[in-house]
């Protein structure tokens, strides 16, 4: 059966039996990057389609549907139009950081790429702190847009940037706590034992209610983390004009706004890991026939499904919801989420050592 | 403590009901497509769908007899807000030799019409109304500015 899994390892194998080590791990790497970048593009074009084409039906209107059938090529268009403007820098911008902030955003997003499991053993580098690696390494990703908000030398761009400043720094703290719930269960911040410890059913089910009320947490921290509606102070169109990147254009712009779909694409494969069982197929106690049917459905189609399944989730949040004030957004935080995650966890640690879970 | 406590419970569970409620109904409109009220409009001209009420412009309906009802009371230059109506009255002779009033020109700029409806609600007679019409594009400017009482028409019998 051809498998992603089965892919990479006659790639190495063909690569090794040819060449020496270190030409075989420049290689794999090269193909690597070359097979993120092409990700990051897919993902960009499918999922600002997908948004709009969302946006569009909850709101009862039609979406784009001129370029191409159905409107395909819409996005394809879109980055082409970006692509040919004029990346303008402001007189009174600090011209060095301007230029690098979209990058560092875009490198950061790059990064969190890395140990996400795409499939049955298919995993950029499997290692041993993998979530706690992607906690991590997003919370820098504030820096990048702390950096454009003060290089633009702009009232607004700054105003933007601290909100997201304010805003990520506190709803990591209860995307984390929601993490920690699922890792007492698992025993392990690696994403391939996270993944096997569910093969006998997904945590969302296996672990009660805290499990669940982990999950809405985690879903509606992220949200938060990646700046989007209904928390959305950081861009905050109709207040900051667009918030950090009001003064970006051309592929500047295009760098942020992909950015911003490749975090919503990596906090919802984390989710779908973490909760939702990443490549494991949906399996039902003792009913063999039915979990036999489900295990031929390949594995990278069950984590796109599942991962697809919640971005779809925040889009509709976010077509959905009234926007918070910037007070209101920080009293949910640390009111209401943070509280409830603490006891959350407290409460999963006692079914832990308990052992009540399944 | 325990009001509060009981207050903060009654709250997150209130917030997520009403979230829930309003995440019901946009689900509902993802999944039904029917309910798109958008029109592709250059295809469908010949099925175009407009609203009850949609105002494209002031049009003034004549009868078989090329009859109004407009009877030059101007009420409606009154109460346009821009100036967009102008009205040209005549005296004419009747048959028992009495002058009456009646209108010679309706003038209507489509151009500086913002389509309010107060014209419509002025005019004591229903002499005009708005038509749904919407495709005014010309390429000149004095093309906008419409007579809209017909050639060599009359005021209809009884109205007054």
């Amino acid at each position: 059966m051809i498998s992603l899994e089965n892919i990479s390892a006659s790639i190495h194998q063909l690569l090794s039996a040819n060449l020496s080590q270190t030409a075989v791990i420049l290689i794999e790497m090269s193909i690597i990057a070359l097979l993120a970048i092409t990700l990051f593009a897919l993902l960009g074009l499918i999922l600002v389609f997908m948004e709009r084409k969302v946006s569009a039906w909850i709101q009862i209107r039609l979406g784009p549907n001129r370029v191409g059938p159905k409107g395909i090529f819409q996005t394809t268009a879109d980055t082409i139009k970006l692509a040919l403007k004029e990346g303008f820098v402001p007189d009174g911008a600090d011209k060095f950081l301007y230029k690098l902030a979209p990058f560092v955003v875009m490198i950061i997003a790059m990064m969190l790429l890395a140990p996400i499991a795409f499939a049955k053993n298919f995993a950029m580098w499997d290692l041993n702190i993998g979530v706690f690696f992607i906690t991590a390494i997003s919370s820098v990703s504030v820096i990048g847009i702390l950096m454009a908000g003060w290089a633009s030398n702009n009232q607004y761009s700054l105003l933007g940037a601290m909100r997201s400043g304010a805003q990520i720094i506190s709803y990591e703290i209860s995307a984390g706590m929601a993490i920690l719930t699922i890792i007492v269960l698992t025993g392990s911040l690696q994403i391939s034992e996270i993944v096997n410890s569910q093969s006998n059913g997904w945590w969302l089910f296996k672990g009660h209610i805290p499990a669940v009320i982990a999950f809405v947490i985690y879903i509606i921290a992220v949200t938060a983390e990646t700046n989007r509606a209904p928390f959305d102070m950081a861009e905050a169109e109709s207040e900051l004009t667009g918030g950090f990147h009001t003064e970006y254009s051309g592929m500047r712009f295009a760098l942020f706004f992909l950015a911003e779909y490749i975090n919503i694409f990596i906090v919802c494969a984390v989710g779908a890991t973490l909760f939702l069982g990443g490549w494991m197929p949906f399996h039902i106690g003792a009913w063999e026939g039915f979990n036999h049917i489900m295990d031929f459905i390949p594995s990278s189609v069950w984590f796109l499904g599942k991962t697809f399944f919640l971005i779809f989730v925040i889009m509709w949040f976010r077509w959905t919801f009234p926007r918070l004030r910037i007070d209101q957004l920080l009293n949910l935080e640390w009111k209401y989420l943070l509280p409830i995650s603490l006891f959350n966890l407290l409460f999963m640690t006692l079914i832990a050592i308990k052992g009540w879970h399944f | 403590m325990i009001t509060f406590l009981k207050q903060y419970f009654t709250d997150i569970y209130e917030a997520i009901v009403s979230l829930l409620k309003g995440m019901k109904l946009t689900g509902y409109y993802f999944t039904h497509h029917k309910e798109i009220i958008t029109q592709e409009y250059p295809e469908n001209r010949a099925t175009l769908n407009l609203p009850e009420r949609f105002r494209g412009e002031v049009v003034m309906p004549h009868d078989e007899n090329n009859e109004h009802a407009c009877t030059g009371c101007s009420a409606c230059e009154l109460a346009c807000p821009n100036g967009t109506i102008k009205i040209l009255n005549k005296f004419e002779v009747n048959a028992e030799g009495k002058k009456k009033k009646a209108i010679d020109t309706f003038v209507y700029h489509l151009e500086l019409c913002t389509m309010c409806n107060l014209c419509i609600v002025a005019c004591p007679t229903d002499a005009i109304k708005m038509a749904q019409t919407f495709e005014h594009s010309v390429f000149d400017r004095s093309l906008l500015t419409k007579k809209l009482n017909q050639p060599n028409s009359k005021l209809r019998e009884g109205i007054e």
